[in-house]
């Protein structure tokens, strides 16, 4: 008996509760949608014609608002400096906790087990725990108004979850590696970027994608450490951008447009490792 | 035979000569510079957190206004701490009780062979690879009293009615935001979820329902229990999440109006950042920490601890 015939005998007709999954379905795709959408299309808007009529289509397209926020030198430079946080973070963090990871699941020494696990309870501790002294290291180190002022605490602070996540990927690949390995007159490092790294690929895309939209929507350290504008972030730019243009909107929904392309390109481009990495974070986490 | 004998002496070789230094070098040249960074710019900020709260200090001169516990008594003597703290309980109480249950029934109706399931999956988990900026911003566009979305719709609906300040009346600003939280994070739910109902065969509730139950029993007695782990696990991360909500708060409302919508993290900044106490506002980070560590503590002992076996 397959699935259809023991819902017909139960009395429901297959073809309702089709339509009812689809009708419950379209409707909170468009609950998620509209918001979008019409922050898409209010960007071809006037301002009078957006006030009148938030939904629709524009009666005349608008293309100057987009212009303005694209050829703006912000708008462009907001964009290169998230890229310059992102990268910088994506690459500490790949680096900083896969090589904890392999020494912790591969290399065998006397009090490890203890250092792991102080690693580890770093997982308890949010950010704003520790925000307001981080806040004064950076000053004392100079980091405040730097990227790096950002970068680093990202890294520090995306440590312990990555490495417990990437000491689980270590662990599920096959002892036997070791031996050969050390067989074959591999060093411990050489083992690890030659032998174990290019076996990790999957897991170590998961994390670096993961780390990436973190920190390309970042706004909490971003807002402490950056007065400069030059330096600003697309968050802190959008942020800026309403306090300045507040009453005009369709400019700061065209704005908002913009800053979400990359995003959802990357999301489409990503959205397997993404979802990969969150349900193994939350699971090992 | 000779060639055996020299990969022999090779091997003894390799397992004496090189191992300890060579050990030795990888695991301190692969743990320091992870636990400088996390030593300096995590550990030692929440410790020295722990000593500011116990002095009154702005930040700038020497530390030496040691005043006990005092931070700690007028922080909870303070009215508009303890309302923020309560904001923060009322959206995880909304969390749980609407958002999650929503975050389940959608997990299961685009689970199995629905066609366009991989759709919907992507348009529901979309906000979440949003920033919170961003989706601030869309929410202030959407709550405008004059011509945003939500107001314009409830004219359609009802031509007389009055439009309404959503983020700036103190009665509707909380269940704003958590609409918005809402709408931001239960596809994130919904995909550990499903990632969860991947686990359990669906030939169960099939035998299940030959053996004459319905679908909904099935359901109720097989596939939620089954879950039950995953459940537990959303409903952690869902709690510790509002309890630290700061980002969209800040955008939409900055904690207002006049502290309507302020929440332990909104607080935090105020103090710490604006009036520039940071004795006191460590102080609230500690509280706000104990009060995180204590549900960890409480709801990993008690209600997760069958799922770590």
């Amino acid at each position: 008996m397959t699935t259809q015939q023991i819902r017909a005998s139960r009395g429901y007709p297959d073809w309702l509760t089709t339509i009812l999954q689809y009708v419950i379905a379209i409707f909170f795709a468009i609950l998620v949608l509209i918001p979008l959408i019409t922050t898409v299309i209010g960007g071809f808007k006037t301002n009078a014609e957006l006030l009148l009529r938030p939904f629709g289509l524009p009666r005349e397209w608008q293309f100057s608002n987009y212009t303005s926020v694209l050829v703006s030198e912000a708008f462009r430079r907001q964009l290169l400096n998230s890229t310059i946080v992102m990268v910088g973070t994506a690459i500490g963090v790949l680096l900083l906790s896969s090589m904890p990871a392999f020494v912790f699941s591969r290399m065998h020494f006397r009090g490890r087990d203890i250092l792991f696990n102080f690693f580890t309870l770093g997982i308890l501790f949010p950010l704003s725990v520790a925000i307001l002294p981080l806040y004064i290291t950076l000053r004392q180190l100079n980091l405040v108004d730097s990227h790096w002022g950002i970068i680093l605490p990202q890294i520090a602070f995306g440590l312990p979850g990555n490495i417990l996540i990437l000491r689980g990927f270590f662990i599920a690949l096959p002892r036997e590696l070791d031996e050969a390995a050390a067989i074959d007159g591999c060093t411990p490092a050489g083992f690890f970027v030659r032998v174990l790294l290019p076996l990790m690929v999957p897991a170590l895309a998961a994390v670096t994608v993961l780390t990436m939209v973190g920190s390309w929507n970042n706004f909490f350290l971003p807002l402490l450490v950056l007065n400069n504008e030059q330096l600003y972030t697309l968050p802190m730019g959008i942020m800026q951008f309403q306090g300045q243009f507040g009453t005009d909107w369709p400019r700061v929904l065209a704005f908002i447009t913009l800053s979400l392309v990359p995003t959802i390109a990357f999301y489409l481009y990503a959205e397997r490792y993404i979802v990969a990495g969150l349900t193994a974070g939350a699971v090992k986490g | 035979m000779q060639q055996a004998s020299t990969s022999l002496s090779e091997r003894s070789t390799v397992r004496r000569k090189p191992i300890k230094w060579d050990q030795l070098a990888t695991i301190v040249g692969f743990l320091l510079p992870a636990t400088l960074l996390y030593v300096g710019l995590v550990l030692l900020p929440v410790l020295q957190s722990i000593y500011f709260s116990f002095f009154r200090w702005n930040g700038l001169g020497p530390l030496q206004n040691f005043i006990g516990l005092g931070n700690y008594t007028r922080i909870l003597g303070d009215r508009v701490f303890l309302n923020a703290l309560g904001h923060n309980l009322l959206i995880v109480v909304l969390s749980i009780v609407i958002q999650l249950p929503l975050a389940l029934g959608l997990a299961l109706l685009v689970r199995g062979q629905m066609r366009g399931r991989s759709i919907f999956r992507m348009i529901f988990f979309l906000p979440f690879v949003l920033s919170e900026v961003v989706v601030g911003v869309i929410w202030n566009f959407v709550y405008k009293p004059q011509g945003g979305l939500v107001n314009t719709l409830l004219q359609m609906i009802s031509p007389n009615s009055e439009p309404t300040a959503w983020l700036a009346t103190p009665n509707t600003v909380l269940y704003a935001v958590f609409v918005v939280i809402a709408w931001k994070y239960f596809g994130y739910h919904m995909t550990l979820y499903l990632a969860g109902l991947q686990n359990i065969p669906t030939e169960l509730e099939e035998a299940a329902q030959i053996d004459g139950c319905s679908r909904l029993q099935a359901l109720r007695y097989i596939t939620i229990p089954l879950l039950g782990s995953t459940i537990r696990l959303t409903i952690y991360l869902s709690v510790l999440g509002s309890l630290q909500l700061f980002d969209l708060v800040w955008v939409m409302t900055t904690g207002g109006p006049v502290g309507a919508s302020d929440t332990m993290a909104t607080y935090l900044y105020k103090y710490g950042f604006q009036r520039f106490q940071l004795g006191y506002g460590s102080a609230i980070a500690v509280i706000m920490f104990a009060i995180c560590f204590g549900f960890s503590l409480i709801y990993q002992r008690v209600v997760m601890r069958r799922d770590f076996e």
